[in-house]
């Protein structure tokens, strides 16, 4: 390149020109930042509120933190319903890129069953999104460490370690008790519109049957909030803030597991029920329905095949017999029959009459016959009740008359539910000319009101409002509302409920009472008395009346033998009684289906569980030092 | 006058190696506050910064080596680095290494290497050997000549694709011909030009990832979660930086890594929510501090060739910044151009230092032209 052509240039010409570019290119880059500069100042400062909201909405998350269910006592204190870790194999769907490859490879990892698979699905239809979906439950450690060491192949898959309800007695609660299960599409609905939706944000499990039920409130707790600070992964990187939730009260109930386990072994191979009541307050020490499950099975979800057995079962285990069992009450209402005539002058204690075992009224072809093919002789009102004589009470019911049966036998609670503190529950039926009228659109019959006098024709009753009847026998008219509920745990004190109390049945001839609760004594205590041979020798003296329920009529002329009758076709064997017998401490039933005769199948039960109540608490003014009034 | 001005003894430490003082503090404040948001960036990384630090001695040491250099050397170097550079380009065109969905590397066995990053400082060099061969303002025929040389290695960079560094060339190159004084008519055709252009680019030469950046940037709220979270994700970041920022470390954005390619190409996003607008503005005067200093150079080079390289090293310098914030701040396409001296890593921290060498080699060694 020849140099003379820069010798021939205009330097400073050039200079100038290029001087003046430059300041035009810098006013250039003055405007080009002023629109940086402004854009800038619109983002960080115009509108710095809507973008700081933004960017807190990236990182922070709100999640509810499910409080700890409340504790269940017996009244001894032995926990009844515990809270366990246990490890949850979790899926959130909304996380993982291909769920179908993931489960395929998750139920060879850890052997899910095609049936946990199978219910995954079912249950990914209904839940809330982001929510995270049980896939497997009940994560052995070794399931656990294997899941770990491949937990990165699985994005939106983790094992979460949660509090589960378990229940150490297993079966022997179970129909009292109840349990939680999983909160299903019903619950939720229910939650809804109780506006408790949030409240179970963070919540598995609901009561759903039982106590776990009806005192779900309690139990249940207030739902806490963690906030907390997440990458873009989603990942927990440090809480911001923390209201802890509350947890659910503690609660202690009347129940005495000891004696219920009694009571359970006692049961084994009979279908039926028993009840035990303290009659100074209604607490309900025992409630057990046999045959009985495992509640257990269904905290983690029972599998449908273990369901339908239990569904399919000709033995119900699900029923709760002795709150949804409905049973002719037999003879074992005949007590209060007796008193229901004294009180209405009826009868007085001297009324006798000759039993020759067939009842028989004017101008009807038809007999009543007694449960003694050759009657029982002259019986008052007291022998009729030891003897269990049928033919008094067929003739003083044909006396009272159905209206003045049905009136005071729904005082003393038949036909109407106990107002016991659970859900499932029976009000079985005191019959009366407005219900034949209204449910079977008949009018009512002498005939009807005959069978009455015995516990059968229309009457039927659960243990458990029978052996509430007998409390009000008991206490002489003071009526108590059976309840499981004792009270709660604060602080390790335990605070006691108050007994819920009715308006008592007040009687215009109060010492009726003790000729029926005489007579009771004598049945069990006195020569001919029905219950004398179950409980021969006890350190105790209690009162009672045997029962033994028709469940099928038998035809005229007809000899009942248990033997030849179908199994479902045998007598319910029936029996209350309480004890001791002059400061009543228990109140028992016993119904067992289809097992015979009360006095020989159901009161030698009943004996057994006082034997046993009274040698836990000992009671040396009612021991066996006491003289025996014949 | 001159003589005694450029006196032995008078010239300062600074001048005999060759270094403009004020250059040098600039680029290194720079540098520190890169060094402090790649920290932030990079989740506390010790590695990230010494390999940042390595990087930066190394591009030192370019610049340093290079401002020693003659500035009429390079006037002679000119055409043989571009025709060396268009060869390259060509061959990476052909026998390029693909990555990144992109064909922009050769391997030369021991290391790979981006031939586009000497076209950064080939094609302002060329074009402003090319424009001052002739005198000022350019007549019509050279200003034609200039935008072929211009034009070539724009289009083989663009075919790369890599739109972001075409766009840096072909600014480099227009800034030539403007500082050298092309007529305002020209100009005004020129943009016609141009924006008849755009169709043509849109349908032939873009590939679909440029359309949808394209597009995104149009309306980033219309794929929240796909391709518009980039810029959905740094927005939040500068705007919930407010005025003074959520403090150095304290960026939740970049934290907890919300916001992509936090100590690349998203650097600013972390420096604005860290450091707000207050920081903004400081860094922005930094780097005008840089550009005015650059300038300065440019003005008082003293050959026509000095001024238009040097004009044109620095407003580049500018387009890259401003491109930078620009499309992290969403008022501008995703391109794909780092912050310069801040951002992490790449060959282009080597590139751009060499070309502040030459700055300062134009700065310092004035006096060697005027003999």
């Amino acid at each position: 390149m020849p140099p003379k052509r820069i010798t021939i240039r205009d330097h400073s010409a050039e200079a100038n020109l290029f001087a003046r570019r430059t300041v035009i290119t810098l006013l250039g880059i003055v405007g080009l930042l002023c629109i940086l500069i402004s854009n800038l100042y619109y983002l960080q400062v115009t509108r710095f509120q809507d973008y700081q909201t933004r960017s807190n909405g990236n990182r922070i998350k709100v999640l509810p933190v499910a409080p700890n269910r409340g504790l269940i006592y017996d009244r001894n204190g032995e926990l009844l319903a515990e809270n366990r870790p246990s490890f949850t194999l979790e899926v959130i769907p909304e996380q993982v890129d291909d769920l179908d490859n993931t489960l395929l490879e998750l139920a060879e990892l850890l052997a899910i069953s095609e049936e946990d698979i199978e219910d995954f699905r079912q249950e990914l239809k209904s839940q809330r999104r982001f929510k995270p979906v049980a896939l497997k439950t009940r994560l052995s450690h070794e399931e656990v460490a294997k899941f770990s060491a491949n937990q990165h192949r699985y994005p939106g898959v983790s094992v979460e370690a949660r509090l589960t309800r378990h229940y150490p007695y297993a079966d022997t609660l179970t129909h009292m008790l109840g349990y939680v299960a999983k909160i299903n599409k019903k619950d939720l609905q229910k939650l809804v519109e109780a506006g408790q939706e949030d409240n179970y944000a963070a919540t598995y499990n609901i009561g759903k049957q039982g106590v776990e039920k009806f005192h779900e409130d309690r139990l249940h707790g207030q739902v806490g909030y963690q906030e907390v600070e997440v990458n873009n992964q989603g990942r927990i990187i440090r809480t911001l803030e923390f209201q802890p939730p509350i947890p659910g009260e503690d609660i202690v109930l009347n129940i005495d597991v000891k004696l219920q386990k009694v009571i359970q072994d006692l049961m084994a191979g009979y279908r039926g029920s028993v009840v035990v009541i303290d009659p100074n307050n209604g607490a309900v020490l025992a409630l057990y329905s046999n045959p009985s499950y495992d509640p257990n099975l269904f905290v983690h979800g029972i599998s449908s095949k273990d369901y339908r057995k239990l569904l399919q079962s000709p033995d119900r285990p699900l029923i709760n017999r002795a709150t949804q069992g409905q049973y002719p009450p037999a003879s074992t209402v005949k007590p209060h029959l007796a008193l229901l005539g004294l009180e209405e002058e009826v009868i007085t204690p001297q009324t006798k009459m000759f039993d020759r075992g067939v009842y028989q009224l004017k101008n009807v072809e038809r007999p009543w016959r007694d449960w003694k093919k050759w009657g029982h002789g002259w019986v008052d009102v007291t022998k009729s009740i030891e003897v269990s004589c049928d033919t008094f009470f067929y003739d003083l019911a044909y006396r009272l008359g159905i209206d003045r049966i049905s009136d005071m036998m729904v005082k003393f609670g038949f036909g109407d539910y106990t107002g016991i503190d659970l859900y499932e529950e029976s009000d079985g039926n005191m019959p009366s000319r407005g219900w034949k009228r209204a449910k079977h659109n008949q009018p009512w019959y002498i005939g009807d009101t005959i069978s009455v006098g015995i516990g059968q024709s229309y009457w039927t009753t659960t243990p458990l409002q029978l052996a509430k009847s007998v409390t009000v026998l008991v206490n002489q008219g003071t009526r108590y509302v059976p309840q499981l509920l004792r009270g709660r745990y604060v602080d390790g004190q335990m605070q006691l409920n108050e007994p819920r109390e009715l308006a008592p049945l007040v009687l215009k001839h109060p010492e009726n009472w003790d000729v029926v609760m005489d007579a009771m004594y004598g049945t069990v205590n006195r020569q001919h008395g029905t219950a004398r041979k179950a409980f021969r020798n006890t350190k105790y003296i209690s009162a009672g009346k045997t029962g033994t329920a028709q469940v099928i009529s038998i035809a005229d002329g007809e000899e009942y033998d248990a033997e030849k009758i179908a199994e479902h076709h045998r007598d319910n064997a029936m029996y209350i009684g309480y004890a001791p017998y002059d400061d009543p401490q228990i109140v028992i039933t016993v119904a067992m289906e289809n097992a015979g005769g009360g006095s020989s199948q159901a009161a030698p039960i009943a004996r057994q569980i006082m034997d046993y109540f009274f040698t836990i608490h000992p009671l040396e003014s009612y021991a066996e030092n006491q003289v025996r009034p014949e | 006058m001159q003589k005694t001005k450029l006196d032995p003894n008078k010239r300062s430490i600074w001048q005999k190696i060759h270094i403009d003082l004020p250059l040098l503090l600039g680029l290194l404040t720079l540098m520190g506050v890169g060094l402090f948001v790649i920290y932030s960036a990079g989740g506390q990384d010790w590695d990230l910064i010494k390999r940042q630090l390595i990087r930066l001695t190394l591009a030192l040491g370019v610049m340093f080596v290079v401002a020693q250099i003659p500035p009429l050397a390079y006037r002679r170097l000119s055409v043989h680095f571009y025709v060396v550079g268009i060869l390259m380009l060509v061959a990476v065109l052909a026998i390029g290494t693909v990555g990144k969905g992109a064909q922009r590397w050769l391997d030369l066995g021991f290391m790979r290497f981006q031939p586009s990053e000497i076209m950064k400082l080939a094609v302002p060099m060329m074009m402003a050997w090319y424009i001052s061969r002739f005198n000022l303002p350019p007549r019509l025929l050279h200003i034609v000549g200039g935008f072929l040389l211009l034009v070539v290695p724009t289009l083989l960079i663009a075919k790369q694709p890599d739109l972001g560094t075409s766009l840096l060339i072909a600014s480099a190159g227009l800034f030539v011909l403007f500082l050298a004084g092309m007529s305002w008519k020209l100009i005004g055709s020129v943009a016609v030009l141009a924006s008849a252009f755009a169709p043509v680019m849109w349908f032939f030469l873009m590939k679909d990832y440029q359309k949808q950046r394209v597009l995104t940037f149009l309306n980033p709220e219309s794929d929240p979660l796909g391709s518009g979270y980039h810029i959905i994700q740094s927005k939040i970041a500068i705007g919930s930086g407010g005025f003074s920022g959520k403090g150095w470390l304290h960026g939740t954005q970049s934290q907890l890594e919300f916001l992509p390619e936090r100590h690349t190409d998203f650097i600013f996003a972390v420096f604005s929510e860290e450091f707000g607008f207050t920081g903004i503005l400081l860094l922005l005067a930094l780097y005008c501090f840089i550009i005015v200093r650059g300038m300065i150079i440019a003005m008082r080079a003293q050959d026509a060739y000095s001024k238009l390289l040097a004009g044109s090293l620095t407003l580049t310098f500018f387009v890259y910044v401003f491109v930078n914030m620009g499309m992290v701040s969403g008022i501008l396409p995703v391109v794909g151009v780092p912050l310069p001296l801040v951002s992490y890593g790449g060959t282009s921290m080597v590139t751009l230092l060499a070309g502040f060498g030459m700055l300062m080699a134009i700065g310092t060694q004035r006096r060697l032209l005027s003999r």
